[in-house]
């Protein structure tokens, strides 16, 4: 194969995993909290896009917004009422409470939904330049997230919120004096991380099936891209999404797709024990 | 010894008494009940160890139980004796985990939890994809023990509740020495317990290694009852966050709390997967979101006198309201 073609499927790719792990970057690096339901969040972006495409035939474009104000809701809600009670106990107890919560998530899904794969067809053919080959709905996918990912950072640096949202980061009691409301910030933060799976999942169902056995998967993916780019940046999960996407894709021609994610994941151990900051990991969330 | 162990033990093999019990009076199906019992609460008790004295958020559980069941299978298809199997599981499992202990013992907090998620992952990948040796996703059948299933069945049960029994011990061990001390002040404080002379790095990977030998045993014991495996079922996430959760609804930290937890869970789940298959898992959910607000403690903390007092008093004011009113 040729290795452009491998280099742009994996840029593609890495975008997209970008679009994946920034959500759950944020509510790592603000709150302190490692959500477990970050994948099912994706899931259900996913399967609300399918479900209003299907019965409405609306352009799922359009659907991408309203698909995320669904999750902001429904993240701020649960941060609201559960996650914030416990939000400063340890590791083990928030861990173990988010798992439960993607527990009930995921079992309203699969009731739901049922667990078909299901994908938005756009059919908008296949560009090709020379012996490279891109379909548009790829390209498409990897222009939103860029778009997202871009929308947030201006969030966080120009706006009234984001600002109080770094604030936060960088120091809570600080932050608690200076009148902002804490939890507050925690459960619109919470509700952003929902918004970007739900907005990240709307894209995946128009480039690939989604299903809920992928929530595991996403959230993996998650994981590893928030090590290698470093927590607490929008532009560290940028480049740890490049750079899961790039290696992945590189992996996958010479050693095997299946092969492919197991480097992803001893490079995120060999990086969380020499270099836990990530690649560019910065203390507060610009 | 104080009264409070001495209880703990005394019930605890009461309650050994009570399952080992169970295929004399009772059929297949409570004996396999019994089995799991025991074998939930061989890991959570193992669990104890890092997760409960030394209060590091370990996930690691499905990789030792997974890679126990791996190199079980593996040794028993190549023509050894199952109790030989299930020795060089363990001691197999024990040497990897003091080797990642090692490593990642060095983590702390949510990169601990995340880097101990991640070997499950890690290991599942390269079991099923090194086809050639494990039998990939297919996976591995596993030579039958001989008997009938119900004796078959009794014996797993009595091995189990033996697993069961060693764990036990080793926690009381443990609890009564030196390095279960130094695993309650890395607890508390990692720093100050390295200031005054612990030395953590040492007592935190025989933590470690302690909470993945039972695991790796018990795996290889489970190979051979089920006698099929395969990667998903030996290293599920779910199992990983199952035996924490069990270990904190008995009581982490506490010598019977983690047997108290597995036997109310594994209960539990059995009468939800009987009677609701479709929200099964979501009931699960909803215990856990229970445990974590309710029961931060787990069971074996609430006090239960007080409790009693509370009630009998609520009772008495309703009553005299009643008469006044009367």
């Amino acid at each position: 194969m040729d290795v452009f073609q491998i280099l742009l499927n994996g840029i593609v790719l890495g975008a997209l995993y970008a679009c994946i792990a920034i959500g759950f970057s944020l509510v790592w690096g603000v709150l302190n909290v490692i959500n477990m339901l970050h994948g099912s969040f994706i899931i259900l972006g996913g399967y609300l896009t399918y479900f209003a495409w299907h019965y409405t035939g609306i352009y799922p474009i359009i659907l991408l917004p309203f698909v995320a104000m669904v999750l902001f809701a429904l993240g701020y809600v649960l941060q609201h009422l559960f996650i914030n009670k416990v939000v400063t106990a340890p590791v083990l107890t928030t861990l173990t409470l988010t798992f439960g919560l993607d527990m009930i998530l995921y079992n309203l899904m699969t009731v739901f939904f049922t667990a078909t794969p299901r994908r938005v067809t756009l059919d908008l053919g296949t560009l090709s330049f020379g012996d490279v080959y891109l379909p548009v709905d790829r390209l498409l996918g990897m222009a939103l997230a860029l778009v997202l990912t871009a929308l947030l950072y201006l969030v966080m640096r120009g706006s009234r919120i984001g600002r109080a949202i770094v604030a936060v980061r960088m120091d809570r009691q600080a932050a608690a004096l200076m009148g902002i409301r804490v939890n507050q910030v925690y459960s619109i933060t919470f509700g952003i991380g929902a918004l970007m799976a739900g907005a990240a999942g709307a894209i995946f169902a128009m480039v690939f099936p989604v299903t809920t056995n992928l929530t595991g998967v996403f959230l993996g993916k998650a994981f590893v891209v928030c090590v290698i780019g470093g927590l607490g940046s929008v532009p560290g999960a940028l480049v740890g999404g490049l750079a899961l996407g790039l290696i992945e894709s590189v992996a996958g021609y010479t050693i095997g797709p299946q092969n492919a994610i197991t480097v992803g994941f001893l490079l995120m151990l060999f990086l969380l024990v020499v270099r836990p900051t990530g690649l560019i990991g910065v203390k507060g969330y610009e | 010894m104080n009264r409070q162990v001495k209880i703990s033990i005394a019930a605890v093999i009461v309650y050994s008494l009570a399952l080992a019990l169970i295929p004399v009076f009772a059929g297949n199906y409570e004996t396999r009940i019994a089995i799991s019992v025991a074998m939930f609460s061989a890991l959570a008790l193992s669990w104890n160890f890092i997760g409960g004295f030394t209060g590091y958020p370990s996930f690691s559980t499905a990789a030792f139980f997974g890679l126990g069941c791996y190199i079980g299978a593996l040794s028993q298809r190549a023509g050894m004796p199952a109790e030989l199997a299930w020795i060089i599981a363990t001691v197999g499992v024990a040497g990897f985990a003091a080797a990642l202990g090692a490593i990642i013992l060095r983590l702390k907090g949510h990169y601990f939890a995340i880097g101990s998620i991640a070997i499950v992952e890690v290991t599942r990948l390269i079991i099923s994809s090194w086809g050639s040796v494990t039998g990939g996703g297919d996976g591995l059948n596993v030579p039958l023990m001989t008997g009938t299933p119900d004796v078959v069945a009794a014996r797993i049960l009595y091995i189990m509740l033996a697993v069961m029994g060693m764990a036990f011990v080793a926690t009381v061990i443990v609890d009564r020495s030196r390095l279960g001390f130094g695993l309650r002040c890395i607890h508390q404080n990692e720093d100050a317990a390295d200031m005054v002379g612990v030395d953590t790095t040492r007592f935190k990977i025989a933590a470690f290694v302690l909470s993945a030998l039972f695991c790796g045993l018990v795996g290889a014991v489970y190979a051979s009852w089920v006698g099929y495996i395969d990667p998903t079922d030996s290293f599920s996430i779910l199992l990983t966050v199952k035996v924490p959760v069990m270990a904190l609804l008995g009581g982490a930290g506490t010598l019977a709390g983690p047997i108290v937890g597995a036997g109310v869970f594994v209960l539990l789940e059995e009468f939800f997967w009987a009677n609701f298959l479709q929200w099964n898992r979501a009931i699960l959910g909803i215990i856990i979101v229970f445990l974590i607000f309710f029961l931060p403690g787990g069971l074996l903390k609430i006090r239960y006198k007080d409790l009693l007092k509370k009630l009998s008093a609520n009772r008495s004011n309703t009553v005299s309201e009643g008469e006044a009113k009367g």
